[in-house]
């Protein structure tokens, strides 16, 4: 599946990969590579697994009580599960976008600079930086750049959710996770999100979990398909979309179900 | 901020969170250790039992009081469930939002009153009142009083936990009824009241363990003689305010006698509180 | 028997039930009204601000009010950290076991001690055992027990209001628990946890029976935590008990009633304040 050239450039390794909500399977047996600098995005219908998936790359998922998992999930080499890892730090690594924009009763700023401050970064010269670089990456920072100690609640759903990925970046990050991120927003606000993860991926790797395919036809450099938990299908996007190995890849992707 | 900081946080909430607790267990230690002595030497029955209670030679029985406070609690629930659960169908059912808006603050607001204040307005208004159009021994100061003044004392709590417990109702049980060509009063006797009787009943409850646990308002209108009542009209003492009427300068074994009077008065809050804890706990899946 | 017909029979209970409540608000406005009114006139500058004079029943009130005051902050310092320490616990730390049962447990058993059972402590433990003697640091802590579980559960409530997925991006954002709560948390159910706080000033101001036994009946104004002082509720009590329906009495009620009115309003306020800033 990969070349010795292509396995140093693997961001993250997933080795047989299993989540168990109590006695629920939710994700079984899993196994993926995501490269460094590529948007994977992550398809499948609903229930199929693929937001339980995201959370445990970053482990949100470690407060749930009542559940098991087993296999391996690596970031850089380095198996994030393992007694010594900082939860907080990985988490910081890999910053997380929900699919409902959630902007704290805060400020613009202050929503920002939450994240940086938690990791002891007082300095307002640096939070200023960092919230304009974080601003201007997510392409939101000419919209609110005169009003950035208004309280964030009060811009749009499209505005909010491109301040989620804002804040995401704050923490300058090396993985971007987005959980539908652009469920419920209009078109032009989905562009526009669209838009800036291509350009992001310059710096980061991005999973992009969506349930519209064709976003992941616009963005995804490679795409994996998940059905009830398991992994059907995994590869480059374009292969996936023309010439699926699986049939129900294809089903899928025909519509015939959703 | 590393984990282990975070789990010595852990641990210091844990303990604050256990003080609580704690102050519980030392209170009613100290005053089961102050209260014990005078029970041993009485032995629990007679004093529970007897009826004579005479400090000044040694005898301490103090049934005529839990009859006081039962008599009282019993009074308090005559005239503040009906009202109470009464009103809150009003609110929860019936009322227009804005009727409501006005109505549940002022309810909240009897709450903030202190007993003194009320038990000040009961001997101003219902006891010259009981006096003059219901004579009866107390001259007014007498168990139909005190359970006037401590049902309205007690309202909030009912009409407040009532509430809660039918706006608890889920909306599809009304719906189902209303669908089925029943008039809101209908849907609400038989539905909804129905669905929502454990929270009322431990409204109830609390506001019984509220009524024996009152002091002041019941002192300054119940008349404090030690007997058994005969009638409503009949002056009485509480456990609470023979505690309170007698503390002041009651000394060795009569000072014990009321701890053990505390006791007794712990002892049965703790069971009525149980018993709410039950009650609410008793939902069918 | 011909029975009514459902409509009749709905319309005779709506009035009938509206009656009730109608009783219950007059009721309201009839104590609260009375009292106000009645002591209003002897309410000004000398009865506030002045001493008391021929063992209270004429002069000012000035003592009073402080005692009350010292008592009410006293309780305060006391059950504001440890109230909401316990809430916090409650609501972001627990895992739910056996422990977090008994201390549920425990809260709601302390909420039902009736008010003259904690003064019988407080006179046993604070006065007597720990030699504090009828002061206000005596009555202070009796108060704090009396509001305690009052505080826990209104800043439980706060701090559950407050939507998961804050905590949510708080976590995500790399915070440990502790700092979603002081960041995240705290800040935005604070109105709720003050609204609890306020709310509770009113129980200090009007508690009368766990108080008398533990700060006294002294009619100076206290200069230390050791001295006695006597709180306005319980002057009035006293008041009543010795002259009745005097213009002391009336004017002490409704000064009581009127600064806890003030109070409740104000809580309520900052409760509407909160609901906008959460939904």
């Amino acid at each position: 599946m990969q070349t010795d050239r292509e396995s140093e450039r693997i961001k993250i390794i997933v080795r047989d990969f299993s989540f168990y909500y109590g006695a629920q399977p939710a994700l079984k047996g899993i196994s993926l590579d995501v490269r460094e600098n590529e948007i994977f995005t992550v398809i499948g219908p609903a229930r199929s697994g693929k937001t339980t998936f995201l959370r445990c790359l970053n482990r949100m998922n470690d407060s749930i009580a009542n559940t098991k998992r087993s296999g391996q999930v690596m970031l850089d080499g380095k198996e994030i599960f393992a007694g010594d890892i900082d939860v907080a730090d990985l988490r910081r690594r890999l910053g997380m976008v929900f699919a409902i924009p959630v902007a704290l009763p805060k400020s613009i700023y202050n929503n920002l600079a939450l994240g940086p401050r938690m990791r002891g970064i007082h300095s307002k010269k640096r939070l200023y930086e960092i919230v304009e670089r974080s601003l201007k990456a997510a392409y939101l920072w000419d919209e609110v750049k005169n009003r950035l100690h208004e309280s964030a609640r009060k811009l749009s759903g499209g505005q909010q959710q491109r301040l989620c990925l804002a804040r995401a970046m704050a923490l300058e990050p090396e993985v971007l996770l987005l959980d539908e991120p652009c469920s419920g927003l209009d078109p032009i606000s989905t562009r526009k999100i669209e838009e800036a993860l291509l350009e992001l991926k310059k710096q980061y790797t991005i999973i992009l979990v969506t349930n519209i395919t064709g976003q992941a036809a616009r963005v995804g450099d490679r795409t994996a398909f998940f059905l009830m938990g398991e992994l059907i299908e995994c590869d480059l996007t374009e292969r996936i979309f023309t010439n699926p190995h699986d049939e129900r890849t294809s089903d899928y992707l025909t519509g015939k179900f959703g | 901020m590393s984990p282990t900081k975070d789990r010595f946080i852990s641990s210091i909430l844990f303990a604050i969170a256990s003080f609580s607790i704690t102050a519980l267990f030392v209170i009613g230690l100290f005053i089961f250790i102050e209260g014990f002595p005078i029970i041993l030497r009485i032995g629990i029955g007679k004093f529970i039992l007897s009826t004579d209670w005479s400090p000044l030679e040694g005898r301490f029985g103090i049934l005529s009081m839990i009859v006081g406070s039962l008599c009282v609690a019993v009074g308090t629930l005559i005239v503040a469930v009906p009202l109470g659960v009464g009103c809150a169908i009003y609110l929860s059912e019936f009322a227009s939002k804005r009727t409501v808006a006005i109505i549940k603050p002022a309810i909240e607001l009897l709450f903030a009153i202190p007993s003194v204040v009320y038990g000040f307005v009961g001997v101003l208004f219902i006891v010259p009142f009981v006096r003059t159009h219901l004579g009866g021994q107390g001259h007014g100061f007498c168990i139909l009083t005190a359970s006037v003044v401590l049902g309205i004392m007690v309202l909030p709590v009912i009409v407040g936990m009532s509430i809660d417990a039918l706006q608890a109702v889920p909306k599809v049980y009304r719906d189902g009824s209303l669908a089925l060509g029943a008039t809101k009063w209908q849907t609400t006797t038989m539905v909804t009241l129905r669905a929502a009787r454990s929270g009322i009943l431990a409204g109830v409850i609390l506001g019984m363990a509220n009524a024996i646990g009152e002091t002041m308002a019941v002192i300054m209108v119940i008349g404090n003689a030690v007997v058994m009542p005969n009638s409503p009209l009949d002056s009485v003492r509480t456990l609470t305010s023979n505690i309170a009427l007698e503390m002041g300068y009651a000394t060795g074994e009569h000072r014990q006698a009321l701890f053990a009077t505390g006791v007794v008065l712990f002892v049965i809050i703790m069971i009525l509180n149980a018993m709410t804890r039950y009650v609410t706990r008793k939902r069918i899946a | 028997m011909k029975r009514p017909h459902p409509k009749t029979q709905e319309l005779i209970a709506k009035t009938i039930l509206s009656l009730f409540a109608a009783i219950v608000v007059m009721t309201l406005l009839a104590i609260v009204g009375y009292v106000v009114v009645k002591g209003v006139r002897v309410i000004n500058a000398d009865f506030l601000f002045g001493s008391p004079k021929s063992m209270g029943r004429e002069g000012g009130i000035l003592p009073f009010i402080i005692s009350t005051l010292y008592i009410t902050v006293t309780g305060l310092l006391i059950s504001i950290p440890l109230g909401l320490g316990s809430a916090i616990y409650l609501t972001e730390y627990t895992s739910e076991g056996w422990p977090t049962k008994v201390i549920r447990f425990g809260i709601d058993c302390l909420a039902g001690v009736p008010s003259i059972v904690l003064g019988l402590f407080g006179f046993t433990f604070f006065v007597r055992l720990l030699n504090f003697s009828w002061s206000i640091l005596s009555g202070g802590l009796t108060v704090s027990l009396m509001i305690l579980p009052f505080i826990i559960r209104s800043s439980e409530e706060a701090i559950r209001a407050v939507p998961s997925s804050y905590r949510d991006v708080a976590f995500a954002t790399g915070g440990t628990r502790w700092q979603c709560v002081t960041r995240v948390v705290l800040p935005c159910a604070l109105p709720g946890i003050v609204t609890g706080i306020i709310l509770a000033i009113g129980k200090c101001v009007g508690e009368t029976a766990s108080v008398i036994f533990t700060a006294g009946t002294s009619l100076r104004i206290p200069m230390s935590m050791f001295d006695s002082g006597r709180t306005l509720a319980v002057h009035f009590y006293l008041l009543v008990r010795e002259t009745g329906a005097s213009d002391m009495a009336y004017g002490s009620a409704a000064t009581l009633l009127i600064s806890i009115l003030v109070v409740n309003f104000f809580a309520y306020w900052l409760m509407r304040k909160f609901i906008s800033r959460v939904s």
